[in-house]
């Protein structure tokens, strides 16, 4: 006869928290944990603490009174009577814009360089190396202020475009480049412009069917569509079809020179040009980094069967080397667009309004009201960082290897 | 207390506290060395020469206080702030007192806890211009783009002048006086403002200062001096009346040659008696000894000295007393008696 016996139980042993390895790590992390508060505590009441010694308190009251000082590049409604709230608005969507820009070009700065750092022709990967070690071997915030700097004593200033022998012509009198900035031309939205623009984004659709409809057909009969040339006509000619039936309703509003300054047309800031292009030339170098490791991930033996396949080699970095690559490219990519959307921050030593320069600087400049402003400014960078993180990691998913 | 220091620094960069608990007149005795806050350069108010020795008007406020309090004009260590940084570097105990063209304010005098302890220049925001330009009046200026220099006051008295006379303007913000004259030469902004004399004495600095106009109006008061950290009322004191000192010198007659003549025996004037120590006890009362007022009149001359050597007429900044004359002579400079 046997008899169930239930397993010994195991009395609970305050000394097996440390000695047996199912409760150990949980007890350091708990350890770790509460140290952790406590450090923060103990900053928090510090700084609380020594604010209250000095008649000081934590408010953001500021926020809601007027800012009183104006901004050079407002996208939304800003005047100097407009909150600081507004003011630090004004600065993220600068920031935005600048991060945005520079992430753009900087990807086809990389990409242009990495894939030519491998290139056959001696010259061009020379000179690609070049380009690599000497801009990311500067610090960027050098490169802006170079590239400001030459940007204001090289080019014109508006009065050399006056008089009657002007030392400085516009281009195609639409485009006046000047040391405040580049004018061009703004487009004026008459009646009956919405359908030419509706018709724009129709083709654009259209675009990507007959794309997707040439892939298709080649993917079940194997015959080859040409694909440049009817896209961009795709894309043209009804836009420009509409434009003129519709009695040419979008016109163009020239800059002309008024006064001190350039009037009309919109106006490209010298500090958002010098920002953009020294953060996308600088980031770029080390994006043409990724890209060329990225490429040398692709085993030989890839380009070696595709060409054996009798693709071209511009096929075969297409269609063959470039999807795998990408799978090593992104994850570093990611960390670099998040570099440039941080190193804007840099844009007060050009003038640049962005958050740094207007809630980190002129309105933590006229409140005094430090903590409070470094504390938001840290909150929105981290925000944005997560999101294009976010952002990135869902395109990295969609890239990488599938795995069944 | 080391500790707590030096977590409360890590906490937020930008306001450490509680060192500026003691005072601060131990703290500059114990230190030997008075830490005072100018700017980064601008001649004639505070930049160093040839020699890398700080010289100008503000410097003169400091040595002047560190003869008084330490007994030697050189015993100062000038830190170089931006109109951004000056006033973290103050309330962090960074620097002990800040000459540095700050305008006395409202705010900055209860809201950002400073007590300002006279005033060493009387000034208004004024608008610099290429002759070639042609504008003849700051009223001329709408549609003009202007460098500023960012976290000073002249930005807000800016937006306030152009939205009064309903005028556009373009602002170039920019963070140092250099940056700014860098600005301006190349084009990249038709005017430059700041405050009259900062632009006198950038002007003096061009290669052709007579192709620049300053435009005849000033849009705002700046009244620019000295201050210190809320609170520590006996250091504030000792800076207030130091300075007061160099001002009733000038009134007085008193001068840099003639002051350790008149300081070594009483002599007619009781009021002089009083401030070189030879009669009374005001040096007692604010913590230092008899001759703190000689050393620092000997230190570089009364204030009239100082403005003649630094930025009066005779030197390439050009500036005329004006409102910076003493109330005898029509201007607004009186200090309370010193009795």
């Amino acid at each position: 006869m046997t008899t169930l016996t239930d397993p010994p139980q195991e009395s609970f042993k305050l000394s097996m928290l440390l000695n047996d390895s199912r409760y150990r790590s949980i007890t350091m992390q708990v350890i770790a944990l509460i140290l952790l508060i406590t450090a923060f505590w103990y900053l928090g009441s510090n700084l609380m603490a020594n604010l209250r010694a000095q008649g000081l308190n934590i408010s953001y009251e500021f926020l809601n009174s007027a800012a009183g000082y104006d901004i050079n590049q407002t996208l939304i409604p800003y005047t100097s009577q407009s909150t600081n709230l507004q003011a630090a608005l004004v600065g993220i969507i600068n920031t935005l814009l600048v991060a945005f820009l520079a992430c753009i070009t900087a990807t086809v700065f990389g990409v242009l360089a990495g894939v030519l750092r491998l290139s056959n022709n001696w010259l061009v990967r020379k000179l690609m190396s070049v380009y690599v070690e000497i801009f990311r071997n500067i610090p960027v915030l050098i490169w802006i202020l170079i590239i400001y700097t030459v940007m204001t004593v090289s080019m014109p200033a508006p009065n050399a475009f006056r008089g009657e022998t002007p030392t400085a012509t516009m281009l195609f009198d639409a485009v006046a480049f000047t040391n405040r900035g580049v004018y061009i031309p703004a487009p004026i939205w008459g009646a009956g412009s919405m359908v030419v623009v509706a018709t724009f984004f129709a083709s654009l659709i259209g675009v990507f069917a007959y794309r997707r409809y040439a892939t298709k057909l080649l993917f079940d009969t194997g015959r080859l569509l040409p694909m440049l040339w009817p896209s961009i006509a795709i894309l043209i000619v009804p836009t420009v079809l509409m434009f003129f039936i519709m009695g040419s309703p979008i016109g163009l509003e020239y800059p002309a020179l008024k006064g001190f300054n350039f009037r009309g047309g919109t106006q490209i800031g010298a500090p958002l040009i010098a920002l953009w292009f020294a953060l996308s030339i600088y980031t770029g170098a080390f994006i043409a980094e990724n890209v060329r490791a990225g490429i040398m991930a692709v085993s030989r033996g890839q380009t070696e069967a595709a060409s054996a396949l009798g693709l071209r080699p511009g096929r075969v970095m297409n269609l063959v080397v470039l999807p795998q690559a990408l799978r090593v490219i992104i994850p570093p990519l990611i960390s670099q667009y998040l570099n440039i959307t941080k190193n804007s921050s840099l844009a007060i030593l050009v003038g640049y309004a962005d958050i740094t320069a207007t809630l980190g600087g002129i309105t933590l400049n006229q409140t005094g009201r430090a903590i409070e402003c470094v504390l938001l400014l840290m909150l929105f960078y981290l925000i944005i960082s997560l999101l294009i993180s976010a952002v990135m990691n869902v395109y990295n998913n969609a890239t990488r290897l599938k795995e069944r | 207390m080391k500790k707590t220091v030096f977590l409360g620094a890590l906490t937020v960069a930008g306001l450490a506290a509680g060192a500026a608990a003691a005072g601060t007149l131990d703290d500059v005795k114990a230190r030997g060395k008075l830490n005072c806050g100018v700017t980064t350069g601008l001649v004639g108010f505070a930049a160093p020469d040839a020699n890398g020795v700080w010289e100008g008007f503000d410097v003169g406020v400091c040595r002047a206080v560190a003869a008084a309090v330490l007994g030697d004009a050189t015993a100062v260590e000038f830190v170089p702030t931006t109109g951004k940084t000056r006033f973290t570097a103050l309330a962090s105990g960074e620097i002990d007192m800040l000459a540095r063209n700050t305008t006395w304010t409202f705010s900055r005098d209860t809201d950002l806890k400073f007590d300002f302890v006279g005033v060493n220049y009387y000034d208004g925001q004024g608008f610099m211009v290429p002759k070639a330009l042609g504008v003849t009046s700051a009223k001329d200026l709408n549609g003009a783009t202007v460098c500023i220099q960012t976290g000073t006051t002249t930005e807000l008295n800016l937006a306030d002048f152009f939205r009064k006379n309903n005028m556009e303007y373009e602002p170039v913000p920019i963070e140092t006086n250099a940056e700014g004259q860098q600005q301006y030469l190349a084009g990249a902004c038709d005017t430059y403002t700041t405050d009259a004399s900062g632009l006198a004495s950038t002007r003096a600095a061009f290669e052709n200062p007579t192709e620049h106009v300053i435009l005849p109006e000033i849009i705002s008061k700046e009244p620019l001096g000295p201050l210190v950290r809320h609170g520590d009322n006996e250091w504030g004191d000792i800076a207030r009346w130091t300075l007061n000192a160099l001002i009733a010198a000038e009134e007085l007659g008193i001068t840099s040659a003639n002051v350790a003549e008149l300081g070594a025996a009483a002599g007619g004037s009781p009021e002089v008696n009083r401030i070189l120590g030879t009669e009374g006890n005001l040096g007692e009362m604010i913590g230092l000894d008899a001759q703190w007022a000689m050393r620092a009149i000997a230190a570089g001359g009364n204030y009239g000295e100082l403005f003649e050597k630094n930025i009066g007429e005779k030197t390439p900044i050009g500036l005329a007393r004006g409102l910076n004359a003493q109330w005898t002579d029509g201007g607004i400079l009186y200090t309370p008696p010193f009795r």
